[in-house]
């Protein structure tokens, strides 16, 4: 720039002006402000949980099925598993507040109990799925190189084959066991794959920051990292998928159940009252949609949670 | 991209073997015996029995029987099912319906799912994003038979409007529904994604700068969030193709479709072995090309997958 | 006088500004409220002029930027002032109208090249949709034609091909050049620069920013530049705005606001501002006090004793060859990023590599760091080969003794961690002391970098950028090393904080007797905390030698660019107490040899 330029005279409104530091005080340099309450990230998170309404619904729905599955005696007195043939098809009345089914059930009582098979089965595939996916996830991404391609590809194969259709194959053979725990292990056994691929993702994220790097050079050894740092770094997408498989488990027992190869028949399940129900649909249609109703409404407020949970955790929603 | 494209084949190659191997594995190693189905109450002659295991490979150990099974596959045969006949004939058969329904369920759930993310997106946080994310959340957590149901009984019998049991070689506007019930859920998750595409991309700098330029909301949209926002849309389509086989033997059965699904299904209350495993490979292969050609379409769609890493 | 003075004089008292923003105030909704980013900014730009707004982050600058063409995101709005365009008042104008505005006559050429062009679509049809999308009319061919004519003007070259690739097949200083193309495309009168070329190494910014200069002057067209670089606002601008906390504190002509500061806030930046303190004695006299403290702290920790050598590091023939994916499956192509360097780092002093990205320079301190095993070559940590250092046990002797400070504040504390287990880590790690004793020597550590230990319950994400930067150093000091590796450690932090950072290591290397290895791209700040100053390019040492060696009388070519391509290098300051660029001095400095230094023996060119 040419020195004419710069000594010209200053334009008008461009004079040298300063601002009253009354009106501009200055702080201290990256000075620390110690007056709100000190808040990891969980913390944050469980805040504007707090204020989500869809958590908050999600969280009611969820206490109040809860309490369903505790103290159903609080709300029926009839015993699902008591009914004849002669009480069969009738509409809802004072003893029957839903009416009676095909074979001559409670239907309230029915779609009470099964609340406590749909949320144990749920729960506990949900658990299994995540602890195989999550370690598996965790391996492949952690260690890298042909270990992580070995693996990836193992998860390929399971992937490979979709949940219920494997369920169903090894579902069939297993038939005549009376008990959930069949239906919970041949769910898990294919229902880890996407907690695995999220697992894996994560912790390859994870492991590049720096804070880990610094970890090294403090000394830490490289599982002490991964246990220490990268897997509580990499938890919030698990949890966030895993709240919501929680939902779809529920879902896929029921499609077994339409199928066949889900719980036994002793078990009092939303499933197989739906599937019984099938044919009175078109004379009694509300038989099918009671425990329909349940179920949705059950599978609703775990999805909805994970949906909360998501955003709650989502750092491009933070504002600091 | 042929480095890229190779690649992947030879990926694939291992999972189709490891998928087969284990679907094999859980056949037969679970203890249902398909002679004895065959047989039924009546026990056979030894030397009838002797004779059915050899043409069923049976006599062999298993990892012998499973690498016979491939060999066979690859050249299109797929063995004989428990009646005696090739189970190629009864895939041929079955295989075009199902294939029409899910290609039409494919192509509900794309457009109707980008078409509501994209609007969701782009009103996100409005009650129209609301009501069709709350629409998403219902469709997954009502089972699809509900659904099926419900529909087939208000839509079919109460008012008529489409047929009720497709029958024989449908044509597509008898599919119409079942196809819609097939991608019911898929649906949902696409609206879903693609929401969350659209709406991360929406205050994306590259969408600004191009804001900067001059351009009009239109032309941004089209040219700068949609394509961008596609690109995992796509990819998660592929890769649910599997999620649509396991769910075609629920909605083949409520609908009466004589498609794969409905074999499949038909021929694990038979215990028939061999045509569930062949049924299974089948959508096994399927998934598996579908997931290279969408592979390959991502890599079409996003120039800096094309080129080597440098 | 050139032609750009020419227009500029005859226009001067005749004009009307350009832009005239007056008393805007910027409003942003969050979930934790409203936000007033921007309080009652007045500035005016006349036509050609280029006028620069400076300040740090959270100043505002980008943000009144942007609010001119409505470019603030969603959840920002103007909720007071004007903002006057071409004498037509555009604050509150429908989309429509401000659209017409975009693009033809206000440009805009924004921060970061790689994420402000769109990966999926061709360099050159981006450029294609900007003229169009401004009433340029013409074939596909015509078009495109007139954008490679525009991305030669921004100095692109081989415009034509590269008009048919793709972004991530640029590099950063070209994709800078295709966003001032873009920009200008349909010649606005007014491009706003949204701090254009700070992802960019030195040389290319001074090349990029000559050329944006030579452009506009050219064609007329007014430019406010956004910057936190006061020399570099003050090397390219007429006129200075400075921005604090939202507010406008001083505006005036570029020179005189450098020569005489009135707000305390100016004054500030002005003695903290790397390129312009690094030519103050006054800091280099600082710095040769902290050097006598530290190596008589340092000579303490060894008794004194002749066998001890005076490098507590000694870096001989290091090389480091990387193999990558090559085009072919199965083929891998070397790429060497580190080739034959050698250095000593003496006990109690600052030894600093300096280069560009592509450099090598962080990769030689990951192999120091014995993060990373070297190719070939030798690297002794107090007499011994740290290649020779295998069992677990010594390998935790080693960490003890050197420690790192890595540069991106914001990944260098795990968020997990509240800021006391953060500090107490390595003492753990170490097995060291009681829980009693550790907790006293975390509160120790926290003294130590002057942070208050109400600081310990807290988490990273509570903190500032230099917080958390001080927070690596407490972390980093718990083992009582020998030697400090700071990686960029100050890179990505304000000018004043970074200010108060350099001081603060500074003030612990007088008091413990450290030794540091300082990596950084920015020359200037090398001044002011090193000793001894390696140059590196492409992998190899360039110049070697004293700072005050490299800096007085550099031997080679590149030394002599990098120096000149410090922002504001030729700016004259205030008084007499400083070094000008050719060297000379005004006044003597203490003792400092201006003989010969050691160049790489067996290099020819340099």
């Amino acid at each position: 720039m040419s020195p004419e330029r710069r000594t010209a005279a200053p334009h008008p409104g461009q004079e040298h002006y300063t601002a009253p530091l009354s009106e501009t005080p200055l702080k201290d340099v990256d000075a620390f402000d110690d007056t709100s309450t000190p808040r990891s990230m969980w913390r944050q998170a469980a805040h504007s949980l707090l204020r989500d309404p869809v958590f908050i619904v999600s969280a009611i729905l969820i206490a109040f099925i809860l309490f369903v599955v505790a103290f159903p005696g609080v709300f029926t007195s009839q015993d699902p598993t008591a009914g004849s043939l002669a009480n069969a098809n009738q509409d809802p009345s004072g003893e029957h507040p839903f009416g009676t089914s095909r074979q001559g059930y409670d239907i309230f009582s029915r779609v009470i109990h099964g609340t406590r098979t749909s949320v144990i089965v749920g729960f506990f595939t949900m658990i299994g799925s995540t602890l195989i996916g999550a370690a598996i996830g965790a391996l492949a991404g952690y260690v890298g190189g042909w270990v992580d391609e070995i693996v990836s590809r193992v998860v390929d194969v399971f992937f490979a084959i979709p949940l219920i259709l494997g369920a169903i194959v090894i579902g069939a053979r297993f038939q005549g066991i009376d008990s959930i725990w069949v239906v919970i292990l041949v769910l898990s056994v294919f229902g880890w794959t996407n907690i695995a691929r999220i697992t894996r993702g994560a912790v390859i994220g994870v492991k590049s920051q720096e804070f880990v790097m610094a970890s090294t050079a403090l000394g830490a050894g490289r599982f002490s990292n991964l246990m220490r740092h990268v897997l509580p770094n990499a938890l919030a997408p698990i949890i966030v998928t895993a709240t919501v498989n929680l939902g779809v488990f529920i879902v896929a027992e029921a499609t077994l159940s339409f199928l066949g190869v889900g719980l036994p028949p002793t078990v009092v399940s939303w499933g197989g009252d739906i599937s019984t129900a099938r044919t009175s649909l078109t004379t009694h249609p509300m038989q099918l949609m009671y425990p329909s109703i349940g179920l949705a409404v059950t599978v609703l407020s775990f999805i909805m949670l994970g949906d909360a949970v998501r955003d709650a955790l989502d750092p491009k929603a933070k504002k600091r | 991209m042929l480095w890229y494209i190779g690649r992947r084949l030879l990926q694939i190659i291992p999972v189709f073997l490891g998928a087969t191997l284990l679907i094999y594995l859980m056949m037969f190693s679970t203890g249902s015996d398909p002679i004895q189905a065959i047989a039924g109450e009546k026990a056979l002659p030894p030397s009838v029995e002797a004779q059915l295991r050899a043409q069923y490979n049976l006599d062999k150990p298993i990892l012998v029987q499973w690498f016979l099974y491939i060999v066979g596959v690859i050249q299109g045969d797929f063995g004989l099912n428990l009646s005696g006949r090739p189970i190629i004939d009864d895939i041929r058969r079955a295989f075009p319906v199902t294939a029409k329904l899910a290609i039409m369920a494919v192509i509900i759930e794309a457009i109707f799912g980008i078409v509501a993310g994209v609007i969701a997106g782009l009103k996100k946080g409005t009650w129209i994003d609301t009501t069709f994310l709350m629409l998403s959340l219902l469709v997954i957590a009502v089972p699809t038979f509900v659904i099926g149901f419900v529909a087939q009984v208000i839509l079919g019998v109460q008012l008529k409007l489409v047929p009720v049991n497709v029958g024989n070689d449908p044509s597509f506007m008898n599919l119409l529904l079942p196809a819609t019930v097939l991608g019911a859920v898929s649906f949902a998750y696409v609206l879903r994604l693609t929401r969350t595409s659209v709406a991360e991309n929406v205050p994306a700098d590259h969408v600004r700068t191009a804001k900067a330029k001059g351009l009009s909301s239109g032309a941004l949209v089209s040219k700068h969030i949609l394509r961008n926002s596609l690109i995992p849309v796509v990819t998660f389509i592929g890769a649910d193709l599997g999620a649509l086989m396991g769910g075609a033997i629920v909605t083949e059965g409520i609908f009466n479709i004589n498609g794969v699904g409905s074999l499949l299904f038909r021929a694990l209350q038979r215990s028939d072995s061999p045509t569930t495993v062949s049924v299974v490979t089948l959508m096994v292969i399927i998934f598996l090309i579908s997931n290279l050609i969408v592979d390959v379409l991502y890599a079409v769609l996003d120039p800096r997958i094309r080129y080597a890493k440098k | 006088m050139s032609r750009e003075d020419e227009k500029q004089m005859s226009t001067t008292t005749t004009t009307a500004p350009l832009l005239e923003i007056s008393d805007l105030d910027i409003t942003f909704s969050t979930s934790s409220g409203d936000v007033n980013a921007v309080r009652g900014a007045s500035l005016t730009v006349y036509p050609g002029q280029t006028v620069a707004i400076v300040g740090e982050s959270g100043s505002g600058k980008s943000t009144t930027a942007m609010s001119i063409a409505h470019l603030l995101p969603k959840n920002g709005r103007i909720t007071g002032g004007t903002v006057r365009f071409q004498g037509e008042d555009i604050t509150h104008q429908r989309e429509r109208q401000i659209m017409a505005l975009r693009g033809s006559e206000i440009g805009l050429v924004p921060q970061d090249p790689m994420s402000n062009l769109n990966p999926l679509w061709k360099v050159g049809y981006q450029i294609d949709e900007a003229l169009r999308a401004n009433g340029v009319k013409g074939s596909k061919q015509e078009i495109r034609q007139r954008t490679v004519q525009l991305l030669e003007e921004a100095g692109l070259p081989d415009a034509e091909r590269r008009a048919r690739q793709y972004p991530h097949e640029f590099s950063g200083g070209m994709r800078q050049r295709a966003l001032i193309a873009m920009g200008l495309a349909a010649r606005p009168s007014l491009l706003i620069a949204d701090e254009p070329t700070s992802a960019l190494d030195v040389t290319v910014q001074q090349q990029i920013l000559d050329h944006l200069d030579t452009l506009t002057g050219d064609l007329g067209v007014a430019v406010l530049l956004i910057t936190h670089d006061l020399g570099l606002a003050a090397e390219r601008a007429q006129h200075l705005v400075v921005m604090y906390k939202g507010q406008i504190v001083e505006s005036g002509p570029a020179l005189e606001i450098l020569q005489k500061p009135q707000h305390p806030y100016t004054k500030r930046l002005i003695a903290a501002a790397p390129s312009l303190a690094s030519r103050r004695l006054s800091s280099i006299h600082q710095r040769e006090e902290v050097a006598e403290q530290a190596q008589e702290h340092a000579a303490e920790d060894t008794d004194g004793s002749p066998a001890v050598s005076e490098n507590i590091i000694e870096v001989r023939n290091l090389s480091k060859v990387f193999q990558l994916r090559g085009a072919s499956p199965f083929s891998t192509t070397p790429f060497t990023a580190v080739d034959d360097v050698s250095f000593d780092l003496k006990r109690g002093t600052t030894t600093a590599i300096v280069g560009e990205s592509g450099s090598g320079k962080s990769t030689v301190a990951q192999m120091v760091l014995k993060l990373l095993e070297p190719t070939s070559g030798e690297i002794r940590f107090d007499g011994r080969d740290i290649a020779s250092i295998k069992s677990a046990k010594d390998i935790l002797g080693l960490r003890r003794r050197m420690q790192p400070i890595f540069q991106n504040p914001y990944g260098t504390l795990d968020p997990m961690y509240s800021i006391f287990t953060t500090i107490e880590e390595p003492l753990r790690i170490h097995g060291i002391g009681s829980k009693k004793s550790r907790d006293q020597k975390v509160r120790e550590l926290l003294d130590h970098v002057r942070l208050p230990a109400a600081m310990l319950r807290r988490y990273p994400n509570e903190l500032s950028g230099g917080q958390r930067q001080r927070i690596a150093i407490a972390r980093a000091l718990a083992l009582d090393p020998e030697v400090v590796v700071c990686d960029e450690a100050v890179s990505a932090l304000d000018v004043l904080v970074q200010a108060q950072v350099l001081e603060l290591l500074n003030d612990l290397q007088a008091e413990l007797g450290l030794s540091y290895i300082f990596i950084t791209h920015d020359l200037a700040v090398v001044r002011q905390i090193a000793d001894a100053t390696l140059v590196m390019e492409k992998g190899r040492v360039v110049e070697q030698g004293t700072t005050d060696e490299v800096f007085h009388s550099p031997q080679q070519e590149y030394t002599q660019r990098l120096l000149g391509a410090i922002p504001g290098g030729s700016i004259p300051l205030a008084g007499s107490e400083t070094i000008s660029e050719d060297g000379s001095q005004e006044a003597a400095p203490v003792g400092r040899p201006t003989g010969s230094h050691r160049a790489p023996a067996h290099r020819a060119d340099g």
